[in-house]
């Protein structure tokens, strides 16, 4: 775990609220905490470098941008297979993001999570044939849930100085809060 | 819903576009970030700052700057679910939605219906969070951590 002090955490709380939209962003971020622009960049650096921060550029609402058919596919798998078939999916280029995540017995058997964002729901049930004729015998099972409402995508920007609040991408969001994290780690959890 | 509305009418020229598929991440981190990426996009510094500052106000971008690891940052961090009843969904959104810990949240067509992330900024208190919404709402909650990611390369475009 990066050790992070105070200051460290208050320089990501400032890049959390976006990046300063000027010439030289970095030495405005660092200036009310009193930082170089030098020191800035170092640190910003050697977060994406250790992975405490991780691609750094514009945060996209898929939703605005009519990527509405998001679904998301678990796959029931055996435990030694399972990488075997992560790596069958991530190989199609419409699947976002695959997780393996703990299954809870008798309730939920699915263990391998994987992600398809699509313009419509037609054609992303296509790319799930796909990937299911794809996976073949290392598959026992899979079901597709489709999203049917987006209540809150990780929205804007909540300090736990002031009030505000979180996507990595979608709308009808801020609500009010003091969680950073909440508001910056977009689509990941 | 509080919050930043989209608006009603943009249009993305091919610029716009360029913009949205090739800054979805490694931005620079030099002094002058925009004017490099801004040469590489083909446009001056200050247009490539005014688009983007345009792609926030239309609401496409929610935010110009990195993700963040909640774990690497000592966070807690997981997906979780529930089977909430369709004349309860209504209420358990608001709920979550005024939750601060929860930072997606989805409705999805299946038994476990309602998807959300929780987040917290120390490791510790994502019990408490679920233990919480569990106590309020009186349905189990279903934690589903990450146990491994294979890919993360959500880049959409545009």
């Amino acid at each position: 775990m990066t050790e992070l002090t105070p200051l460290d955490r208050r320089l990501l709380d400032a890049l959390c609220r976006g990046l300063p939209l000027e010439p030289r962003p970095y030495a405005a971020l660092g200036r009310p905490l009193g930082l170089s622009e030098e020191a800035v960049l170092t640190r910003i650096q050697s977060w994406l470098r250790d992975g405490t921060l991780k691609r750094f550029g514009v945060v996209v609402r898929h939703h605005e941008l009519g990527w509405s058919a998001n679904a998301m596919v678990v796959w029931q798998v055996d435990p030694d297979r399972l990488d075997r078939l992560a790596a069958v999916l991530t190989g199609f280029p419409f699947v976002t993001l695959c997780y393996r995540r703990r299954p809870i017995p008798e309730r939920w058997p699915f263990n391998l999570y994987c992600m398809i964002h699509g313009v419509d729901r037609a054609r992303v049930l296509d790319q799930v044939d796909r990937l299911v004729e794809a996976a073949g015998s290392l598959a026992q099972n899979h079901r597709v849930l489709f999203s049917r409402r987006r209540f809150k995508q990780c929205g804007p920007v909540m300090r736990h100085v002031e009030t505000s609040e979180p996507i990595p991408q979608n709308p009808e969001e801020i609500t009010t809060g003091r969680n950073r994290l909440a508001s910056c780690a977009g689509g990941e959890a | 819903m509080t919050g930043k509305r989209v608006r009603e009418t943009f249009s993305l020229d091919d610029i716009d576009r360029r913009i949205i598929n090739g800054l979805q991440g490694g931005f620079p981190i030099c002094a002058r970030p925009f004017a490099r990426a801004a040469k590489t996009l083909g446009i001056g510094e200050q247009e490539l700052i005014e688009r983007i500052g345009r792609l926030e106000e239309w609401g496409i971008a929610s935010r110009f700057g990195p993700l963040y690891n909640a774990e690497a940052m000592g966070g807690g961090v997981t997906l979780a679910a529930m089977a909430v009843p369709e004349l309860r969904i209504a209420e358990i959104a608001r709920l979550l939605n005024e939750t601060p810990e929860v930072a997606h949240n989805y409705l999805r067509d299946f038994d476990l219906n309602m998807w959300f992330v929780v987040l917290t900024e120390r490791a510790e208190d994502l019990e408490g969070v679920l233990a919480r919404l569990e106590a309020t709402t009186g349905l189990p909650i279903y934690p589903f951590p990450k146990e491994r990611s294979y890919f993360l390369e959500l880049k959409l475009e545009a």
